[in-house]
């Protein structure tokens, strides 16, 4: 029992997309306006993580190698059409908040990226607690940054459009709403990962890098001309 | 001038990156150096175009004829990432100079949320086949713009004295956030 629990802990703290892994980061920023949008969005990739990580888990030994992506791509957009139309039918209010993120899902790195370094290669029912795992840490992530910039963008806290739960702007607080701007989710995001980092090294971590393809570019492109000055 | 309105629009006021939050996997991971990201600029300009235009086809002559409208994500993304892999062999195959400039970049682009972002973006303002691809080609412009500025402000904060914490990640989105500021000037043109 304990590695299940060991992969929801992983996905949740130790792993946790967003501030550990910095993974899917369009939708992060794109639509943490508000607390209850952040949970919508996770929860939504959530179920999309759980299926998608159960069903490629299970197809794993049959799926040949040479077309696993194409293969797990049209699973994974299989997937986000059903999330769309549920959404569509039983919550359109957040349907039309989400808007164009929802087909979005599809791209989001931690789905492939855990379909292939993870379910590919471990039982269903340990994929799926892995995908319950990142999915949480996912929507918790998603949930704070929505939390802190609809407080201090819009002064309320878990507001969803006509009421709100605690009002600030009725005792005299007045919202700096740029951060429910653009660039208020870039800033918002800087400031959390900073103070991880700073847990982090006061723990005697290594703190976030930010993930760099120059380098492996750079290195296809040694390979190629090494290949072609061979031949 | 509707054409014009629309790719200044896409460009500029809606930047991909900046507001819009689309494609930011490479924005932070190529912006390290001004060669890689220039080159990356320009492969991106090059997909999303052809990209563009190829899902506007597909939409408005397959799709709705046959009613198949709720299809539309499967169809795109596998299309896109057919794409690229075909535009990728084309180069090889035709030309080698622009295969060895742009070709490396081309497996980073197909899970570039940008190349999906703009087919589902046309489909939603219902855009024909024209203004499809004047959208996208604006698009992309943007893109390479605000990774070709976001790799030179990178280059200059190498030598910088920055806070401990603030190192890495957390002064890149802070930089992207500041870019972001600033192209809100832009939204007084329209």
């Amino acid at each position: 029992m304990n590695k299940y629990i060991e992969r929801l802990v992983n996905g949740i703290v130790k792993e946790n997309p967003i501030l550990v892994l910095t993974l899917g980061m369009c939708a992060t920023l794109a639509v943490t306006t508000t607390a209850i949008n952040g949970i919508g969005m996770g929860l939504s990739t959530t179920v999309v993580l759980v299926l998608s990580n159960l069903l490629i888990s299970l197809l794993r030994k049959i799926i040949p190698d040479g077309v696993r992506m194409p293969a797990y791509i049209v699973v994974v957009a299989s997937l986000v059409t059903v999330v769309q139309f549920v959404l569509q039918a039983y919550v359109p209010s957040l349907y039309e908040a989400l808007g164009i993120y929802i087909p979005l899902i599809v791209v989001n790195c931690i789905i492939l990226g855990r379909a292939e370094s993870y379910a590919s290669k471990n039982t269903v029912l340990l994929s799926t607690f892995d995908g319950i795992g990142m999915g949480l840490g996912f929507t918790c992530s998603l949930t704070l940054l929505g939390f802190i910039r609809e407080l201090i963008g819009g002064g309320t806290i878990f507001s969803n459009g006509s009421s709100a739960l605690v009002d600030f702007t009725n005792f005299g607080f007045t919202p700096a709403s740029i951060f429910i701007l653009a660039p208020g989710a870039f800033f918002v995001l800087a400031f959390i990962i900073a103070v991880m980092n700073r847990i982090k090294r006061a723990n005697g971590m290594k703190q976030a890098e930010v993930p760099d393809y120059t380098d492996d570019v750079e290195a296809r492109k040694n390979d190629e001309e090494e290949g072609g000055a061979k031949a | 001038m509707n054409l014009i309105l629309i790719a200044i629009g896409a460009a500029l006021v809606n930047n991909v990156v900046l507001s819009q939050f689309l494609g930011l996997c490479p924005f932070l991971g190529v912006s390290k150096k001004i060669n890689t990201a220039a080159g990356m600029g320009g492969a991106v300009i090059g997909v999303i175009t052809v990209a563009s235009a190829i899902c506007s086809l597909i939409y408005n002559y397959i799709l709705v004829p046959l009613d198949l409208v709720y299809l539309n994500t499967i169809v795109f993304i596998l299309v896109i990432a057919s794409l690229v892999q075909f535009v990728e062999m084309v180069l090889k195959k035709c030309s080698h100079n622009l295969y060895e400039a742009l070709g490396v970049y081309l497996p980073l682009i197909t899970t570039n949320c940008a190349v999906l972002g703009v087919a589902l973006t046309n489909v939603q303002n219902s855009y024909n086949f024209i203004e499809s691809v004047v959208c996208g080609l604006g698009t992309a412009i943007g893109f390479a713009i605000a990774i070709v500025i976001m790799a030179g402000i990178r280059e200059r904060n190498e030598d910088n004295d920055v806070p401990e914490s603030f190192k890495g990640m957390p002064i890149v989105l802070l930089t992207a956030g500041l870019m972001s500021i600033a192209f809100f000037g832009f939204s007084g043109i329209l």
